[in-house]
């Protein structure tokens, strides 16, 4: 029971580049991929754009980002939000 | 109540192991079987990998861990503790300390609250139900189109003996004001920022004083796993895992309906849309209501998804079958895309909210790419369809069952 609980809690401790359980989750290398990491990983590891690809229309991650600003309390500032936005409808969108 | 020193010490060990260059299980090489109706990229992220205490899972998000139980699983009625599915809304999951763990029952509508520690619950009286915990957005992924969260397969559900104590028992104890509307439950999980709303979670109060209604204490047998609800879950029999909170720590009688963003907003599906019995009045809006019970449903195990079969043979088909408590009454089966149904044969009855497992033969007249079918019927009357119930964040995925062989 000790050791499950250890490793849970290194994953919110450890920025997402720096933990172990994460390492294989790398976003593709494209413009805006440092404010995806900087801003989305501090909360919920990168996997959740992968899996949620490529159907999300431009609107979908739209809203998705401001979503977790808006409802999820998320500290992303505006011009990153742009960069964010922008990075994921070219990356990861329909 | 909470240790949080433990992250530290967390942090260490892992990059510890990291520092070492060894791999966690299932790291990046080992890929699931996964249904191609999945998103590609779905498809191309999810790895088998294995949490501590459990079997390789389908991993789909690492933090928080949202990891389903594989196919070959649910080939037993009863899913095994470490191969059930774990699923998390929000990263912050803190060591439980049961020697200072404590149940906080009050809220507006209890007249004598109290505080419960763990040897405090286990005296009340113990009862068991073998009941179905299923995630409601399970088969997400499989929507089409698709949509947003996590793009769960088959496998966000799975069967336990679940053993504690009855709820309205506890409320009893806190003494239930008759102005009580909801009951309020949390637990030790939380959000990585205080910005983002805990989840938090109200079932009606006619459903907390059910019989059925369970604090639970023990999965087949054993303590909670840490990844399924250690040292208390609730178990809420015939509805959605969304109510099944984890790691209990606070039991609340409301006087009013809970407004936090995980009732008023999450979970919820149109209204009029689907064919439910189990209503949540005090939460409805002109336009959509909460989740409550499962649709019926069912899984086919056997052949498995690409199988080839031998022509001119008849070919063994296995699966189960569940509801939101009313129990299956048939399943049938067909070889020919639905045109013909033939019954086929239910196992033994653990409980109305129990998998129900069924088998049957079928035999192909042809050779070639096949697809073999399932459908139940609940004691109501209600049926699987043969078109997906749309709804915006793809809960009830409840299609007929289909699985695609090669009869050669």
């Amino acid at each position: 029971m000790k050791a499950i609980i250890l490793v849970v809690g290194a994953w919110f401790l450890l920025a997402p580049a720096a933990s172990a359980d994460e390492q294989p989750v790398t976003l593709k290398n494209a413009p805006g991929r440092d404010a995806v990491e900087g801003n989305c990983g501090s909360c919920h590891s990168l996997d959740y754009i992968q899996t949620n690809s490529p159907f999300p229309s431009a609107a979908l991650w739209d809203a998705e980002v401001k979503k977790m600003m808006n409802v999820f309390g998320a500290p992303i500032a505006p011009a990153d939000a742009k960069t964010i936005t922008d990075y994921l409808v070219k990356n990861y969108g329909s | 109540m909470l240790d949080r020193r433990h992250f530290l010490h967390g942090a260490g060990a892992v990059a510890a192991t990291a520092a070492a260059g060894l791999p966690r299980s299932g790291w990046a090489a080992e890929r699931p079987k996964l249904s191609d109706e999945l998103p590609a990229g779905t498809r191309e992220a999810a790895v088998l990998d294995a949490l501590p205490g459990k079997q390789p899972l389908i991993k789909l998000s690492y933090r928080p861990p949202n990891y389903e139980t594989p196919l070959n699983y649910f080939s037993s009625v009863i899913t095994p503790n470490d191969a059930f599915f774990v699923r998390y809304h929000l990263a912050d999951i803190p060591e439980v300390d049961i020697r200072t763990w404590k149940l906080k029952v009050g809220g507006a509508g209890a007249s004598t609250p109290l505080e419960l520690a763990l040897a405090e619950l286990r005296r009340f009286e113990q009862v068991e139900v073998t009941a179905v915990c299923q995630c409601s957005g399970n088969r997400r992924g499989l929507f089409n189109p698709h949509v947003a969260g996590v793009q769960w397969g088959v496998g966000a559900m799975g069967n336990a003996r679940w053993k504690g104590v009855r709820l309205k028992d506890v409320l009893a104890k806190a003494g239930v004001r008759k102005e009580t509307v909801e009951v309020v439950l949390d637990g030790a999980d939380g959000p990585v920022i205080d910005k983002t709303p805990d989840f938090v979670k109200s079932i009606p109060i006619w459903k907390a004083l059910d019989d059925t209604v369970l604090i639970a204490l023990e999965m087949n047998g054993q303590p909670l796993p840490s990844w399924n609800g250690f040292p208390a879950r609730l178990v809420v029999p015939g509805w959605t895992g969304t109510y099944w909170m984890k790691h209990l720590t606070s039991i609340e009688l409301a006087q009013k309906p809970y407004d936090g963003f995980w009732m008023k907003s999450a979970y919820r599906i149109p209204k009029g849309k689907f064919a439910l019995v189990d209503r949540f009045l005090s939460q409805e809006t002109e336009v959509n209501t909460p989740i409550t019970e499962m649709v019926v449903n069912s899984l086919i195990t056997g052949p498995a998804p690409g199988q080839r079969i031998a022509a001119r043979q008849p070919v063994a088909v296995t699966g189960i079958a569940w509801d939101g408590g009313y129990g299956i009454q048939s399943v049938e089966v067909s070889a020919d895309n639905g045109a013909t149904w033939q019954p086929a044969t239910l196992g033994d009855d653990p409980g109305r909210f129990s998998f129900r497992a069924f088998s049957a033969r079928l035999n192909f007249a042809k050779p070639g790419a096949q697809t073999i079918l399932a459908k139940a019927t609940n004691r109501l009357g209600a049926s699987q369809p043969r078109e997906l119930i749309q709804n915006p964040a793809g809960y009830h995925h409840n299609l007929v069952a289909r699985v695609a062989v090669t009869v050669a």
